[in-house]
């Protein structure tokens, strides 16, 4: 049980509050967080690549990728330091048929997202498929901007924001959980905002 | 991560809209220099809101020290400036963030470059490598809007003033006449004639506003450092 903070009113939001997970605050701007400098890659140099627990290592270019039909993605994003966005609006191509093309190996029960710049994430296999997890490149109709993580990002809404890793070059499936950058710099593994899986032990 | 409900013994006016909130917290487990913590504030009906807060003090120091910018719209950082005062418990859990701290095993030199009241997982920095005596180079490059918005001014001078560590400040928008210092934001000229050479391999951490570190982190870049040696920490909206 808290202590009552003297004198604390604090604004309260005016948006339905069953929306809100525990502990965050919602904001109309779009903050950005990163561990480093902003990488900034051509796209004719860029890729995205399946490999790992795979029937066969995929590759796809930029204009590869972009051929595949996206989806639009319209839904909240929760970051870790506490503040959510509502009704965000992405572009992107669905894990799934990336996954579907590259065939999943039986034995792939987790998976790492690496990016440009050296940032991971892990997830486990189920986290990202059944309609839960996009490689986006566009947000608001407009391409993924490189602060927010442009030319393309993971995006995992359910999950804490850093889950969606940012510049994401690819993924590798793996059998045995492998904790990524922030996982192992203190903060939880899996991260869901409704349980308030902020930090290791939550 | 446990929460702790700390009391506030100190308060310390840095600048008009900074101020310092020094706590006792007894079953503190330790921090690292550049770490952070949640606050949690509680209404009286249950209505609960979180921040997070760098640490300002060092590991060795006796209290934990928080310093607090006031933003007018905010929901958090205007109780704690106006209303929280000496007595009162705060609620608070860590240190969280192992990436954008500093001890001497990581080496040096370090050249930490702040916007505004990004300077204070700095000072956690500085005084740290004061109290474990480190020989490895530091210099803080500090951008604020005027001299009176220097936060730990006296300090940082005394920091600067004793040769421990090397201290530049630049003012954005208004310096006394006598000023002779740098009197612009922050570009690749002014970090060129600061830091390190790129050869020299600076652990450079930056930390500000959002824009601020975004501007002098590729301008690091592009000056030829290691992006894998420029550790970043980012306040603020993007303001698009």
């Amino acid at each position: 049980m808290s202590p009552i903070s003297r004198g604390f009113v604090g604004k309260r939001p005016s948006t339905d509050p069953r929306r809100l997970p525990p502990g965050q605050y919602v904001t109309t701007d779009f903050p950005v967080l990163s561990a480093g400098p902003t990488p900034h890659s051509p796209l004719a140099a860029w890729s995205f690549t399946i490999r790992g627990a795979v029937a066969q290592t995929k590759t796809w270019t930029w204009s590869e990728f972009t051929a595949i039909p996206p989806e639009t993605i319209k839904t909240d994003i929760h970051c870790v330091t506490k503040w959510s966005k509502f009704d965000t609006t992405w572009s992107g191509v669905s894990l799934d048929v990336l996954l579907a093309q590259a065939g999943v190996d039986p034995s792939a029960k987790f998976l790492t997202a690496w990016s440009d710049g050296g940032y991971t994430t892990n997830l486990p296999l189920e986290a990202v498929t059944g309609g839960k997890a996009w490689v986006a490149f566009s947000y608001d109709g407009k391409a993924l901007a490189p602060e927010h993580g442009g030319p393309a990002r993971l995006l995992v809404p359910r999950l804490y924001f850093w889950k969606s890793a940012k510049w994401v070059r690819g993924i590798e499936l793996l059998r045995e959980d492998v904790p990524g950058f922030w996982e192992v710099n203190g903060y939880n593994n899996y991260g869901d905002p409704w349980k308030e899986q902020r930090y290791q032990g939550d | 991560m446990n929460w702790r409900i700390t009391k506030v013994v100190d308060v310390i006016n840095e600048t008009a809209r900074v101020r310092s909130l020094v706590l006792d917290c007894p079953d503190w487990p330790g921090h690292l220099a550049g770490q952070h913590v949640d606050i949690r504030l509680t209404a009286a009906d249950g209505y609960e809101a979180q921040r997070s807060y760098s640490i300002a003090s060092a590991p060795e120091d006796d209290h934990l020290v928080l310093t607090v910018e006031r933003l007018d719209d905010g929901e958090v950082s205007p109780y704690l400036f106006d209303v929280l005062t000496v007595g009162d418990e705060l609620e608070l859990r860590g240190p969280i963030g192992g990436f954008f701290v500093w001890t001497p095993a990581m080496g040096g030199p370090i050249l930490l470059i702040a916007g505004g009241s990004g300077v204070v997982p700095f000072r956690a920095m500085l005084r740290h490598r004061t109290a474990v005596h480190s020989t490895l180079g530091a210099r803080l490059l500090y951008s604020a809007r005027s001299m009176a918005d220097v936060i730990y001014r006296e300090e940082l001078s005394r920091l600067a003033d004793s040769g421990v560590a090397d201290v530049v400040f630049t003012l954005t928008r208004e310096w006394p006449a006598e000023w002779t210092g740098y009197r612009r934001r922050i570009d690749m000229e002014l970090l060129r004639a600061v830091s390190w050479t790129p050869a020299e391999r600076p652990l450079v951490y930056v930390c500000g506003p959002s824009a601020f570190v975004e501007s002098a982190a590729n301008a690091l870049v592009d000056l030829g450092h290691d992006a894998s040696r420029i550790r970043t920490e980012r306040f603020g909206p993007t303001g698009s």
